[in-house]
Formats: C-alpha cells, structure tokens, sequence
C-alpha cells in the first residue's frame, strides 16, 4: 500500500486552521468516539441492523476524512454504500480489514498528537 | 444579530458526532461566532424553541431524528421557518442535496467542510435573514401585527377577497390652520402622539389602520383576519378615541395650547380586501361602497356638528347596546337611496 496512513497535507491544515491544541483534543475525542463507532459497527452486523450500520459507517468515515485518514475513509464509505450484504458475504472481513486500518490510524494519530 | 462585535452571531451546530461538532464549532468560534451544539434532531428542536439562534448548522445524518425530520418540521413552523440552514453532511450523491434544498435548506456544505466556504456561505446566509428581518421590523412598523401575520402565513399576492367588515374614518379638525400657527416640528410632534394613541386604541380593538393620511387615518375592523363583533370593536375604538383625546386636551390646555377635536364615521358592510399597488410598493386596503360611505360619514361629522356618526348597518348589528341620536337619512354620491345617519352618544355603556 502506498497511501500513507494519514495524508500530512490534510492533518496540517486542520492544525492550521483549528490551532495546535485543539487538534490535540480532537485527536483524543476520536480515539475515544473511533472504538465504539466500530463496536456499533459490529453489534449492528450482528443483528443485521442496517441503519445503525450505515450510520456507523457513516460516522467513521467523515471523522476519517477530517483526519486525512484516506483509507479507513474509503473503507468506511465503501461500508456505508454497500451496506450489510457484502459484509455478510464475506463472512465479516471487510470489518476485520477495518479494524486493522483502525489500528493504524489510531497509532499514527497518536504518534502525531505527541510530536 | 444578538450578540458579539459586527458580523457575530449566535450558532446551533447539530452533529451526532462528537468529532465533527467539537471541529464545527471550533471553526466558527475562531470565526468570532457564540456557539451552541445539540447532538441530535430532537435535543436541536427543543433548543430552538427555548433560545434564539441567528443561523443552524445540520447534519442529515443522525439518529432520534434525522436532519431531513428537522427541516420538515422547520419549515411547517411559522416562528423559526425563517432560520437560515446550512446542512454539513458528508452524505453521498446529489439527491439528498437536492432533497435539503427542496426542504427550504439555504446551502450545502460537505465534510469535512473547508472553513473559507464556510465563512463565505455562513455571511451571505446571516447577511439574507439581516435583510428578511429588517423587512419583517419595517413592515410591522408600517402595516400591523394583523396584515404582517397575514403575509407571513398566505405570502402576497395581489387580488382581494370580499370580506364583511366595519370601516373607520377619522380626522382631526381644523388641523391645516393649527399647523400654520405652529413650527414644524411642533406639528410633527403632536402628529407622532396623535397617532401613538390612535394606533393603540385601533389595535387593543383588533382593528387595523390600513390608510394615514396627513390628519386622517382609516382603519379597517374584520380584516383580514375576521372578527365576530367587527361593528362593537369599531364603535367602542371610536369612543375609547374621543376619551383619549379628552385626556391629551386636559394636557395641552393646561400648556396653554387649544384643544384638538376629532371627527370619525363608521360604515359596515361587504367590502374588498386585499393588497393594491406595484411590486415595488403595496398596502393593504378596502375599496367599496362601505369604504366611501364610511369617509362621507367622517366628512359630515363637521356638517351635523356632532363627534361619530355611524350608518344604518352598524347601528342595525349593534341594536340595542349602542346610544344613538337619529339624523335622518342623508343623500350619499353613489348610492342610490339616502342613507339612515346616526350620532352615537358620547357617554354610554357599550
């Protein structure tokens, strides 16, 4: 994957504009909002809950997008357009890919956030 | 604007995402806006309703009640249909644009949203409700709670209706000759109280003043909004004006000044509302013969020497609760038969 994790152009105008610290704290609702977005995410593939879903996906994928956080955005919106069947068709992969962009995002977030 | 420096407003941002609503809110503070935030469709209605908000910043998507509910249920509502919104959503394809536009949004903006765009949407959306609210102020400054209702609900249109109302003319005599003798300002002065404590007993009555006219005012009661004692309203108006005047001549006489004495004629009966005039420039009027007779009324106050004089129909609707003194019948230009005049007593119980 060449796509970095976070597109730097995207992260440095979001501190430009919404200063430093804010950024800071915006960071750290995300990566307390992020978890229970994907937590939502998989109890409403559980119970096959559609709106919940794209909601959920909906929801990641704009806080994605804030972020510069391209991929998950991407995935996120592919969740969202497509709802629960491929999901259901793939056995809930595509959550797994999810989570494992997650992962990323959340660590290099973190790593920005500390710098 | 409510609060702040120039240009400041106070915001509603309704996201149910943490993330987005710390972020929204951040960019217009910088912006020098006072924000409130609302994680839902629901708790956003119910802030509404308690405070007052310049411009709503909406999300579409949301649980409770969506952002499309929100602006369904905005635009069915007659005191904050006029909030300008601006829907932030990161909804995909071009028909819930649409839709949001359809529903009376005023813009749209994408998410992430770019704060220059927004900036630039947000001041040409709180410039538009400065400009709607300036126009609502003018026109209850000029046309009456009543008719300024009766836009806001039906909007305008040209082209009357037939209504069944009771029409008022008044003026005050000799008042060419007083304005002579006195400086400008000094007749502008008593005209400007003349009219305050006109204009408050017309409208404690439910009556409308659709015509000013140097001395001369012409009020209308039962339109546009009808009125079950539209001749009642008008009689016990006329005398609560002859009362007020009493009051304010106690006031001038004792300033050495003379006192002003007030005609007035009443006529009830069919006449035909509606707005009159260009796009430009328009009022609400009454036309008819009631309206003609009602101005003659007026006229041969000064005639029969007595204060208010009413026509037979106004009489006939109050019966018996009204002290009148019969005049006879007098010739009316444009009406075919004399008609029946009537003075009402000045000190009575109505």
């Amino acid at each position: 994957m060449t796509e970095p994790t976070i597109d730097r152009a995207t992260y440095d105008a979001l501190k430009d504009t919404a200063g430093a610290d804010f950024v800071v704290e915006l960071v750290d609702t995300f990566l307390v909002e992020a978890p229970r977005l994907m937590d939502a995410l998989r109890t409403a593939y559980d119970k096959r809950d559609a709106d919940v879903f794209r909601r959920s996906a909906h929801s990641l994928k704009s806080n994605g997008n804030t972020f510069g956080a391209r991929t998950l955005g991407a995935l996120a919106k592919d969740l969202e357009l497509g709802g629960l069947a491929p999901v259901v068709k793939g056995d809930g992969e595509p959550l797994d890919v999810l989570a494992q962009e997650y992962a990323r995002v959340a660590a290099a977030l973190t790593e920005l956030r500390n710098a | 604007m409510h609060e702040g420096g120039h240009g400041a407003a106070r915001l509603l941002v309704v996201d149910d995402n943490k993330v987005n609503r710390l972020l929204l809110a951040r960019s217009l503070e910088l912006q020098g806006h006072s924000v409130a935030s609302a994680e839902n469709g629901r708790i956003a209605l119910e802030t509404l309703r308690r405070e007052n908000f310049d411009a709503l910043l909406l999300d579409m998507e949301m649980p409770e009640m969506d952002g499309f509910q929100v602006l369904e249920v905005l635009v069915a509502d007659l005191q904050l249909r006029d909030l300008p919104v601006i829907v932030t959503s990161s909804l995909e394809g071009i028909e819930s644009v649409v839709r949001c536009i359809e529903l009376g949004a005023e813009d749209y903006l994408s998410k992430p949203v770019n704060p220059v765009l927004l900036k630039a949407r947000l001041g040409a959306s709180l410039e538009k409700k400065r400009l709607r609210d300036q126009q609502r102020d003018w026109m209850r400054r000029f046309a009456t709670r009543e008719v300024a209702q009766d836009l806001q609900e039906s909007g305008f249109s040209f082209g009357g209706k037939r209504v069944h109302a009771a029409v008022m003319f008044s003026d005050i005599r000799g008042f060419t000759a007083l304005a002579e003798t006195q400086p400008p300002e000094e007749t502008i002065e008593l005209l400007n109280t003349y009219y305050t404590l006109m204009f408050d007993a017309i409208g404690s009555h439910g009556g409308i003043v659709t015509l000013m006219a140097g001395d001369g005012l012409m009020a209308v009661f039962g339109a546009p909004l009808p009125q079950p004692d539209a001749c009642g309203s008008a009689v016990r108006t006329a005398l609560e004006m002859i009362e007020t005047m009493n009051l304010f001549n106690v006031d001038r006489v004792a300033a050495s000044k003379p006192p002003l004495k007030i005609g007035i004629g009443i006529a009830s009966g069919e006449m035909v509302a509606g707005y009159a005039g260009t796009n430009e420039r328009a009022t609400y009027t009454c036309i008819g013969d009631t309206v003609n007779l009602a101005s003659r009324l007026e006229a041969h106050t000064k005639v029969a020497q007595r204060t208010i004089l009413i026509d037979g129909a106004t009489r006939a609707a109050l019966s018996d609760r009204v002290e009148v003194e019969s005049l006879g019948a007098l010739e009316i230009r444009g009406k075919a038969t004399p008609v029946h005049v009537y003075s009402v007593a000045l000190v009575q119980k109505l």
